[in-house]
C-alpha cells in the first residue's frame, strides 16, 4: 500500500502543470452549449493542441502512435487537466476512448495507418453505433443486418443514443453478419463513414433539452467489406477486447469535477448562511468522504491495472458508487439552490449575495440523471458485481 | 504508487486469518456468549506471541515495526473472526506504552464533556489491566492520562448489546490518574479511528461472504435464491461499499504514516497536512461504520427469518458493528468533525 509518486512522476506533474498554464490562456471562447459544429471545432482545435505537444493518446500505446503512459503518469495528467479546468474530451470521446483503442487492437496495418492518426491530430470524429431501440441492456441481440454484396456490405436498420452524429465523420458500428438468432456469435465491427448515402440522423432531444445524441435510421447504407475490424462474426469479441485499454483512468475526469462542484456547494452554502443547518454540513460531510472514497479506490484501480495489466473488479464497483454519489451531489446543488434553482439561467438580481451557480447546478442535476443509466444501467452494473464477484448463479434465460 | 495490499501485506493477512481460525475459532468464541468476561487468555496469548500488540512499534523498541496500514490488515482479519477483547485499543497504544506493547489489555477511553449525561462505559471491565483517557476531542492542548482500574468503581452491565463485549458503569468522576508523556493525543486518536474502520470493514466483508454462501445454496421456486435480481442487488451493493469504505481506509492508513502524503493531498485538496489527516480518518470511519452496519443488515435480510435467530451468527456481527459505530466518534461527530475541515 503505498500512494507516494516517484520523483519522475511528480517531475511530470510540473510539466504538465507548466504547459496548461502556457496554452489553456490562449484558448478559444467556449462555444455555446447547442452548437454542435462549434463544439466539434473546439474540441479538435484541443486535441491538434495536445497532439503538437506530444500528449495525444496519453493512454494508447505507442505502437498506435499513442504517449503508451503508465497508468499513474495518465492519474496525474488528468488531474492537472481537471484542477487547470482544460477542456474536456468532448466530441474526440469515441474515436480515443474507444474506436481507436479497438482499431490498435484488432485493425489491419492499412486501418491502422488510415484512421489512428486522423483520431489523435483531432482531425476526425467518430460516434458509435451499438445500442439499437430493441437492444439496449441487452445489446447481443441487435437486428441491424449487414448483407454481403460482392466486396460491399450492405446496411438495413437503426441505431439509438449515438452521440454527436450530426457532427461525426465516421461510425464505429456492430451489424448482425449472422442468422438472425446468432446472437454474440453472429457480430461484425464496421467502420462506416458518416457521408454514406442512405444514412438518416435524427437527433434526440435529452431531457436537458439539448439534441447530444440521435437515432440512425441506415436504408440500403453501402460499406467496402475492407472496414471490417477482426473476423467477420467476431465483433463482439473486438468489442470486448477494447475494453481491455481500461486503466481505472475512465472516470477521473468526472471524478475530480465532482469534487470540485462539491467545495463550491461548500462555498455557496457559507455564503447562503444554509452551512448554519447541520443536516447540511453533515450531507456535504458524508459526501466529501464519499468522494474522498472514491479517489483512493481510483487509486487502488489504477494500481492493480499497472501490475495486472487489467483493472480488477474496483472498475464496476467505482461506476456504481460513483453514480449514487453523482446524483446526491446533484440533489444538495439544487437544495442549496432554493427557489433559485428553477430555472437553468442565470437569474439577475435574485437575491443580494452574487451571481448563484444555478445555471451549471440545474444543467448538472439533469445532467446526473443520465449516471445511473448511461454506459450500463446500475442494474445491469450490480448483476455483473454479483455473478462476476460474488459468484452469485445467474439468471435463468 | 502502488496502492494495493503488497505481498508481505498478504502474507500477514493470511497469517493472522489463519491462526484465527486454528486457534480462536467462531464455535469457541459463541461458547463466552453474554459471559461477564468474553476473553480467553489462551486466545489473547496466540495473538500476543504472533505479534499482534507489538506490530506497531518500532524494532529497535523492540516491536514487528510495521506501519499502520498492516495494522489495518490485521484489525480487518480480527473483526473477520469476531474475537473479542480490547484488542484495537492494545494494538494501537504499543508505540507509546511498553506494557500495552508487551500484551498487557489496555482500554481506550473517551474523556467525556464536562456536561455529558451519557454513561461512561468500560468494555471488557474483566479484561483490562490499565485503562487511558483520550482528551475530549475539543481539548487541542489535552494530554493522555492513565488509570488504573482498581481505582474505579464499576459496575457490571446487564445484557450487553453485543453479548460478546461486556460492559461496566464508571461509577462517578473520573480519578485525574497520570498524565502519559510523549503520547500524541490527536494522533492516538486518529489512528484509532482509522483501526476502527478497518475492523467495520472487516464486518462489512464477512457478513457478506455469509450471505452469498447462503444465497448460492438457499433454494426458492425451484432455483437459488441468490439467482434473483433483488437478492443480487442486495449483496451487489453491499459489495460496493465494502470496497469503498476500504479503499478509505487504506488511504487514511497511508496517509497517517506517511508526511509525504498528507503533505501532497493537502496541496490536492488546499488545506494543511494536519487537516488532511483529520479529513482521511474521519471519513474512513464514516464509510467504515455505514457499510458495516448495512452489509449485517443486508445479510441478515437475505438469510430471512433464519438470520433473525441466535444461532445464526449475523446478528453477532451486526451487533460488533454497532459497539465498533459508538467508539471515539459516532457517525454524527465524524460528520461534524469533517464538516469543520471543510
Amino acid at each position: 500500500m503505498d500512494l507516494r509518486y516517484t520523483e519522475e512522476e511528480e517531475a511530470f506533474r510540473l510539466e504538465i502543470r507548466a504547459w496548461l498554464s502556457a496554452v489553456l490562456p490562449s484558448l478559444p471562447a467556449k462555444p455555446a452549449s447547442t452548437d454542435w459544429p462549434a463544439r466539434r471545432a473546439y474540441d479538435t482545435h484541443w486535441q491538434r493542441t495536445l497532439y503538437e505537444a506530444g500528449y495525444a493518446g496519453i493512454d494508447w500505446p505507442v505502437d498506435g502512435g499513442g504517449r503508451g503512459s503508465s497508468p499513474v503518469e495518465q492519474l496525474i495528467f488528468k488531474e492537472e487537466c481537471e484542477f487547470a479546468e482544460a477542456p474536456y474530451i468532448g466530441t474526440g470521446f469515441v474515436g480515443l476512448g474507444h474506436a481507436g483503442p479497438t482499431i490498435i487492437a484488432e485493425g489491419t496495418q492499412a486501418q491502422k495507418e488510415r484512421y489512428l492518426p486522423a483520431i489523435l491530430k483531432g482531425d476526425e470524429i467518430w460516434c458509435q453505433g451499438f445500442s439499437e431501440p430493441g437492444s439496449g441492456s441487452d445489446l447481443a441481440s441487435l437486428r441491424t443486418k449487414a448483407v454481403r454484396d460482392g466486396d460491399e456490405y450492405v446496411i438495413n436498420g437503426s441505431k439509438i443514443w449515438t452521440s454527436h452524429a450530426e457532427v461525426a465523420d465516421y461510425c464505429e458500428m456492430l451489424v448482425r453478419t449472422g442468422d438472425d438468432d446468432s446472437r454474440h456469435r453472429g457480430i461484425s465491427w464496421l467502420i462506416v463513414p458518416m457521408d454514406t448515402p442512405g444514412i438518416e440522423i435524427r437527433p434526440l432531444t435529452t431531457i436537458g433539452g439539448s439534441t447530444e445524441f440521435a437515432e440512425l435510421f441506415l436504408d440500403d447504407v453501402r460499406v467496402p467489406v475492407a472496414n471490417r475490424v477482426g473476423d467477420e462474426n467476431d465483433g463482439w469479441r473486438v468489442t470486448m477486447v477494447t475494453l481491455s485499454f481500461e486503466r481505472g483512468t475512465g472516470f477521473v475526469g468526472d471524478l475530480l469535477e465532482s469534487m470540485r462542484i462539491l467545495r463550491s456547494l461548500t462555498e455557496l452554502a457559507k455564503r447562503t448562511g444554509l452551512w448554519g443547518d447541520p443536516s447540511i454540513r453533515r450531507r456535504i460531510a458524508s459526501l466529501t468522504a464519499a468522494f474522498d472514497g472514491l479517489w483512493a479506490l481510483t487509486k487502488r484501480n489504477v494500481s492493480e491495472a499497472a501490475r495486472l495489466g487489467v483493472p480488477g473488479v474496483g472498475g464496476v464497483v467505482f461506476k456504481l458508487s460513483y453514480s449514487e454519489n453523482g446524483q446526491a451531489l446533484c440533489d444538495l446543488g439544487l437544495d442549496l439552490l432554493e427557489r433559485s434553482g428553477l430555472a437553468a439561467s442565470s437569474i439577475a438580481g435574485a437575491d443580494s449575495l452574487g451571481d448563484l451557480p444555478n445555471a451549471e447546478l440545474v444543467e448538472a442535476w439533469i445532467k446526473g440523471i443520465s449516471l445511473t443509466i448511461a454506459a450500463g444501467t446500475s442494474q445491469i452494473q450490480r448483476n455483473i458485481v454479483a455473478e462476476r464477484v460474488l459468484g452469485l448463479p445467474k439468471e435463468p434465460k | 504508487m502502488d496502492f494495493q495490499l503488497s505481498d508481505d501485506q498478504r502474507a500477514l493477512q493470511e497469517g493472522i486469518r489463519s491462526l484465527i481460525n486454528g486457534a480462536i475459532s467462531l464455535e469457541e468464541i459463541r461458547t463466552k456468549e453474554g459471559a461477564d468476561d468474553t476473553v480467553e487468555q489462551a486466545w489473547w496469548d496466540a495473538l500476543n506471541d504472533a505479534g499482534v500488540f507489538s506490530l506497531l512499534v518500532a524494532e529497535q523498541d523492540g516491536g514487528v515495526g510495521l506501519s499502520l496500514a498492516d495494522g489495518v490488515v490485521v484489525a480487518e482479519e480480527l473483526a473477520r473472526g469476531l474475537v473479542p477483547g480490547p484488542l484495537l485499543s492494545t494494538m494501537v497504544l504499543g508505540p507509546g506504552l511498553a506494557d500495552a506493547a508487551g500484551g498487557m489489555p489496555i482500554a481506550l477511553i473517551d474523556q467525556q464533556s464536562p456536561n455529558s449525561a451519557v454513561p461512561l462505559l468500560l468494555e471488557h471491565p474483566q479484561t483490562v489491566k490499565s485503562i487511558v483517557v483520550l482528551p475530549h476531542m475539543g481539548d487541542a492542548a489535552g494530554q493522555c492520562r492513565r488509570l488504573d482500574p482498581s481505582t474505579l468503581t464499576l459496575s457490571l452491565v446487564d445484557e450487553p448489546l453485543d453479548p460478546l463485549t461486556p460492559l461496566a458503569v464508571v461509577q462517578g468522576t473520573l480519578p485525574e490518574g497520570e498524565a502519559i508523556d510523549g503520547l500524541d493525543a490527536v494522533g492516538l486518536r486518529q489512528r484509532s479511528l482509522v483501526l476502527l474502520g478497518a475492523a467495520q470493514v472487516g464486518i462489512a466483508e464477512v457478513t457478506v461472504e455469509l450471505a452469498v454462501e447462503y444465497a448460492k445454496g438457499r433454494e426458492q421456486f425451484g432455483r437459488p435464491i441468490g439467482s434473483f435480481q433483488a437478492v443480487k442487488h442486495l449483496l451487489a451493493d453491499a459489495l460496493c461499499r465494502t470496497e469503498l469504505a476500504r479503499s478509505a481506509c487504506w488511504a487514511a492508513a497511508v496517509t497517517l504514516d506517511n508526511n509525504d502524503v498528507a503533505t501532497r493531498e493537502a496541496d490536492t485538496l488546499s488545506c494543511s497536512p494536519g487537516e488532511v489527516r483529520w479529513r482521511v480518518a474521519a471519513g474512513a470511519k464514516m464509510l467504515a461504520d455505514d457499510a458495516a452496519l448495512a452489509n449485517a443488515r443486508t445479510a441478515i435480510q437475505v438469510y430471512g427469518g433464519m438470520g433473525f435467530t441466535w444461532e445464526v451468527p449475523i446478528h453477532l456481527y451486526l451487533k460488533r458493528a454497532r459497539v465498533l459505530a459508538q467508539t471515539l466518534a459516532t457517525r454524527t461527530q465524524l460528520a461534524d468533525l469533517l464538516s469543520a475541515l471543510i
